[in-house]
């Protein structure tokens, strides 16, 4: 029979994963789905009672760290800055209440899903990901960190512990869309999220793009972010080479010809109500 | 500190008291909750996250507690449904005003609807609907339409006026079975069993076609701790076959040698609920070898594909055929004519109660409680694989949450009968949300090829209609579906010249069989989209169109069949004239000032014949009197969340002449109720209705005589007497001085009604039904032109009933369909293997239903219970052709593959140009 340990501080969780191999568990939405009805093979490894796990804090000079065990509810209801108006606006579309009330952007970083709603915003946030194992911590890109469907670098004696996430200028203001094919509970056909800045005459003087589920795993759009520059918001031009960084495919949510259509609109869109109220 | 907590104890508070347990490493929240603390009105749909029905509160905020190791838990405050509605005022005011709305059908998603509503009060006492749906957009429900939660958390607290109703037909009085649901104390299929109960896990074919070979079962058995037996199809002392048409069974309980379909059973473990929990199915000795199969028609029709039955060559199982007139010259003669093909998918039925039961051996008897629609036809179907007597078998069916047309057929009762009988010992069983999918049935998907005519003058000059529906490997519902498609593939129009033939074909999917409509919903799609295609090239209104056609009384239908009173198709058109012009209008003025967003109108008709097709149908209603006064009534139609526990009562009540609260219901119960038949073919209210009108006039009739009082006399059942008043005179009747029957009642009525039909001819002319209903719907859709999502906005749907026996529940039902018929327009696609469960098979939430407007038609039938007609499968028939065509009205692209994803939407688009 498996055990369970729920260890108190970080020390104890990373003497646990030495001694034995654990599956770690945090809001558990992924975990007992993936599971289903079939039993436990590992001992787990829940991470929701180490301390200061769940914290999310905001420094002086504006950068935020957001805790491995804060919940998407967490991180909604966090005062951070308007670049992370994308990033909240992902977490209240994953799934449900109930689903953000438990999941962790953690998880869903370590779940690695090419759907996974809140890959595109951190990584328009350009966040980095701590972890911490037996030899210490070391700290990766978060594109560094997801290296495919259900892959990424964390070893097995390692546990992510946060998102480290740079001050952005004030005035930069992020924005999330997604597609689905009904209003909650819904994985996401395309989805985009931007982080965009205005200068004095309004057009486009920083952005960053970030586009999910159009290729394995979810990208930044750099030569678009450069064409942007300098572009009215409200009237973006977007071409093929732009995009060209995708490979997305077809499957029972879309083919892969609407989804290289979709996003390009989902973009604009996207820009747009990042600027609309910026 | 060492926080391993293998055999800690865990303690937390649920709902204001302290628990102690002592969790498995792994174990959710939810199983804790309901096999270690009591709790079952926490429910279980999906153990994924995905419907919601287990919500819980967790330290005051909505969690899934399927979703949650039951460790995280330790300290914390856990509330369920049925300590909220005890402690919480919040609760306490939702439950009366989901009471009053309707708001709980079947009542399955009730408690994660009410928990999460609950959360949400607390947080904000009067919400906005947009807030209850963000809310409450965690939770499933597939009965309601969710229009009536909605409703009811923004009406919360509302008081509604308290009226003395009688509770007779007309009244919109509140469910009769309601309290329980709120409550949280109604039980399913899975709340019957007690906790340490034996459980039976069912191994299935991994492959759409596999032949397997067992190692020594019994050995393994005895080998592998906690498992008590192992049955297959060697445990089978009847018939390993069944079905729901006897002529059509074909069905093994477990395959032999072969499996035809991914998810078939080949045997069954039965252990300890831990050594259920551990089992890896993967460990059970059975080695698989796949072989070729064939999953759509086209490929099994062909010839290579191996044939599933041995009689059915070409694995053509059935046809069905109507022919009226001469279509091939009317279609000739005709000044325009538009064809068209139609494909829809596999649709799921999506109750969030996935099958769930319990068995027991009691007195040498075999006792069955699990949920079905159908509980003689199941007790019938056991007798013959069991090869016991009838007598030997009792089946209680529990609280359903939810069938649609799959719990009619067979699922878990022979695995749970013969798990009882090989151990002895009580056993219990849930599918899990996946197994549910693989392998209960499914509507048909189908090919259409339709061809209508029609003359300048706007009459339809001529139909051709062709259908092929993919019945899966057994034959199910297939033959009714073969057999009702051609009668209604006209619609509720006179079509004078006509052809329809309807095929059966067997293919290695899941067998397609019942779901509210029986293929009618899937050849309305064709219909009323090529009716508007016709209107179009004719120049005409399409609403003019139809009105024009429309059937009306002493009109014959395509069977020849005539109506001399009661055709609503007119009236219900009719109904909607003044919304279509304004939502033409106001469609047209938005379109005018939007680019992205395109709005459009679209309309569609419907009928549906109740009952069973040109086949007996009876149903029988028994009612008694207690010495006491107690008037029971034994109500036997199965409520599966229609309401049928309240309409018949209600029924029952007028023609008995008492009040509806003043009776004790029992419900069905193969022991003591007698058969109503199964829930289905909308047949409840018109024939069950029918026998408890005719049971509670019989009763009426037995009481005024003891008195000789006339028949227009008022009954009052008191303690221990019955009062009949005569005009001036009082009658008193004691009961004590009545001699009791062997059922305990002084005064006892039992009644049948069978519908008059006729049989259909080669040509498919006859009388089909007694009673057909008539439905049409408006809806206004708005289409997102670059990203092709169709977003409903409202839904204007008028059904003639004949009469309302309870207006909220007709309404409880329109939108209940509306929701499953914009499923199936918009995003349902069953693909076996793919898309079992309920994440990536996407049902609607509460999100995604638009206003609806119901206007109910009364125009009375001949027939039905005070005029009242059929209504279940009506509703969602009209829905999917309307949404289609109003997206043509927005867009001008028709779409003629459902679901209209916005894949699908977008791919028409570029097709018609529209970059």
């Amino acid at each position: 029979m498996a055990d369970y340990f729920q260890p108190g501080n970080l020390d104890e969780a990373l003497t646990v994963m030495q001694s034995r191999p654990v599956t770690i568990v945090a809001g558990g939405t992924d975990y007992f789905p993936a599971r289903g009805h079939s039993p436990v093979q590992q001992d787990i490894l829940d991470v929701t009672r180490i301390q200061g796990l769940r914290d999310i804090s905001l420094t002086a000079d504006g950068d935020v760290r957001i805790g491995a065990a804060a919940t998407w509810s967490d991180v909604v209801n966090a005062d951070l800055p308007p670049c992370f108006d994308g990033l909240k606006a992902a977490g209240r579309e994953v799934g449900s209440i109930q689903i953000q009330n438990a999941g962790t952007i953690a998880g869903n970083m370590c779940n690695a899903s090419p759907a996974a709603d809140g890959v595109p915003p951190l990584l328009t946030l350009d966040a980095e990901i701590e972890l911490a194992g037996p030899n210490g911590r070391r700290m990766l890109p978060l594109s560094q960190f997801i290296l495919g469907p259900r892959q990424t670098a964390l070893t097995e004696e390692e546990l992510v512990v946060a998102f480290h996430i740079p001050a952005l200028r004030r005035d930069v203001r992020g924005a999330f869309t997604k597609i689905g094919a009904r209003k909650y509970l819904v994985i996401s056909i395309t989805m985009t999220a931007v982080c965009i800045g205005l200068g004095p005459d309004k057009r486009i003087d920083f952005a960053r793009v970030a586009v999910g589920a159009c290729s394995p795993v979810a990208l930044r759009l750099t030569e678009l972010e450069h064409a942007l520059i300098g572009q009215r918001p409200d009237a973006v031009e977007i071409s093929e080479a732009h995009l060209s960084s995708l490979a997305p495919i077809s499957d029972i949510r879309a083919d892969a010809v609407y989804r290289r259509e979709a996003v390009a609109h989902q973009i604009k869109r996207a820009i747009a109500a990042a600027s609309d109220n910026g | 500190m060492d926080k391993r907590v293998p055999s800690d104890m865990i303690s937390f508070a649920l709902n204001g008291r302290t628990v102690d347990l002592r969790p498995r490493a792994g174990e959710r929240l939810s199983g804790a909750l309901r096999e270690s603390c009591g709790a079952r009105d926490v429910k279980v749909g999906c153990d994924a996250g995905d419907c919601g029905a287990c919500t819980v509160l967790v330290d005051g905020a909505p969690v899934c507690a399927c979703l949650m190791p039951v460790h995280q838990a330790q300290g914390r405050r856990v509330e369920t449904l049925q300590g909220l509605v005890k402690a919480a005022p919040e609760a306490k005011a939702l439950s009366e005003s989901f009471q009053d709305h309707g708001a709980a059908q079947c009542g399955i998603c009730t408690p994660g609807m009410m928990v999460s509503a609950v959360a949400l009060l607390r947080d904000i006492p009067s919400p906005s609907v947009a807030q209850v749906q963000d809310a409450l957009g965690g939770v499933l429900c597939r009965c309601t339409g969710y229009r009536k939660i909605i409703d009811a958390v923004v009406g919360a607290g509302q008081i509604r006026s308290t009226t003395k109703d009688t509770g007779h037909t007309g009244q919109a009085i509140r469910r009769l079975d309601g309290a329980g649901k709120l409550a949280g104390t109604e039980k399913f299929g899975d709340d019957v069993a007690p906790p340490d109960t034996l459980a039976v896990r069912v191994i299935r074919s991994p492959f759409h076609r596999a032949a397997f070979r067992f190692d020594d079962l019994e050995d393994w058995a005895q080998k592998t701790p906690g498992i008590v037996a192992v049955l297959s199809s060697a445990d089978i002392n009847g018939r390993n076959c069944f079905g729901v048409i006897p002529d059509f069974a074909d069905q093994p309980v477990f395959a032999e040698q072969e499996t035809r379909f991914r998810g078939e059973a080949v045997a069954a473990v039965v252990g300890t609920p831990d050594a259920i929990a551990d089992f890896d199915p993967e460990t059970f000795p059975v080695a698989w070898e796949e072989l070729p199969s064939a999953l759509e028609t086209e490929d099994a029709m062909s010839g290579r594909a191996a044939q599933l039955h041995s009689t059915r060559d070409d694995n053509i199982m059935c046809s069905g055929f109507v022919t009226c007139g001469d279509p091939d010259a009317a279609l000739h003669a005709a000044d325009v004519s538009v064809e068209g093909q139609f494909t829809t998918p596999f649709v799921e039925h999506a109750y969030i109660e996935p099958e769930a039961g319990f068995a027991k051996v009691v007195d040498g008897r075999l006792e069955i409680h699990a949920c079905t629609q159908a509980a003689v036809m199941d007790l019938e179907a056991l007798e013959d694989i069991l090869a016991l007597p009838r007598g030997d078998i009792r089946v209680v069916p529990t609280g359903v949450g939810g069938g649609f047309g799959a719990k009619i057929d067979l699922s878990l009762q022979p695995y749970l009968a013969l798990a009882a009988l090989k151990t002895g010992k009580p056993v219990r069983m849930a599918y899990s949300r996946t197994e549910s999918m693989q392998s209960t049935t499914k509507r048909h998907p189908s090919e259409i090829s339709m061809k209508i005519g029609a003359k300048r003058d706007g009459t339809i000059s001529g139909i051709e209609f062709s259908g092929r529906f993919n019945t899966g490997a057994y034959a199910s519902w297939g033959p009714t579906v073969a057999t009702r498609v051609p009668i209604h593939a006209s619609g509720p129009y006179r079509v004078a010249d006509y052809r329809a033939k309807a095929t059966g074909v067997h293919t290695h999917c899941v067998p397609a069989g019942a779901f509210r409509g029986f293929g009618v919903p899937q050849s309305a799609i064709a219909q009323e989209s090529l009716f508007d295609e016709v209107a179009d090239k004719l120049g005409m209104d399409q609403l003019e169109f139809r009105l024009r056609n429309a059937l009306d009384n002493m009109t014959p239908t395509v069977c020849g069949q005539v109506f001399g009173s009661g055709v609503g198709i007119k009236a219900c058109l009719t109904a909607l004239r003044s919304s279509w012009e304004t939502e033409k209008t106001a469609a047209a003025t938005y379109n005018a000032s939007h680019t992205v967003l395109k709005r459009g109108v679209g309309l569609a008709s419907a009928w549906y014949g109740c009952g069973n097709t040109s086949l007996p149908n009876p149903s029988v209603i028994k009612a008694g009197i207690r010495a006491d006064g107690t008037i029971v009534l034994h109500q036997g139609a199965i409520d599966i969340g229609q309401g049928s526990n309240t309409v018949i009562a209600q029924i029952f009540a007028t023609a008995l002449g008492i009040a509806v609260h003043k009776l004790t219901l029992v419900g069905a119960d193969t022991d003591v109720t007698p058969d109503a038949g199964k829930t289905s073919a909308s047949r409840q209210t018109f024939i069950s209705g029918n026998a408890a009108r005719l049971a509670g006039e019989a009763l009426r009739a037995r009481i005024l005589k003891l008195v000789n009082a006339d028949k227009t006399s008022r009954i009052e059942c008191g303690d221990g007497h019955i009062k009949v008043t005569d005009g001036a005179t009082a009658h008193r009747i004691d009961l004590a001085s009545l001699e009791t029957d062997r059922d305990g009642y002084v005064l006892q009525a039992e009644e049948a009604y069978d519908p008059p039909t006729k049989p259909l001819d080669k040509n498919g002319q006859g009388a089909p039904y007694a009673q057909f209903g008539y439905a049409a719907h408006l809806a206004v859709v708005e289409v997102d032109m670059q990203l092709g999502a169709v977003r409903p906005v409202r839904f204007v749907a008028a059904h003639d009933v004949g009469h309302a026996i309870n207006p909220m529940l007709v309404e409880g039902q329109v939108h209940g369909g509306i929701a499953q018929g914009l499923g199936m327009a918009l995003m349902e696609e069953y693909i076996p293997g793919r898309t079992d469960n309920l994440h990536d098979y996407l049902i609607p939430t509460i999100g995604d239903i638009p206003e609806i407007e119901t206007v109910i038609v009364e125009e009375a039938d001949a027939h039905g219970p005070y005029g009242a007609k059929g209504l279940g499968e009506h509703v969602l028939i009209p829905t999917a052709p309307a949404l289609l065509n109003a997206i043509k009205d927005a867009t001008g692209v028709r779409i003629t593959q459902v679901p209209a994803t916005p894949a699908r939407v977008r791919a028409a688009l570029r097709e018609l140009g529209d970059d």
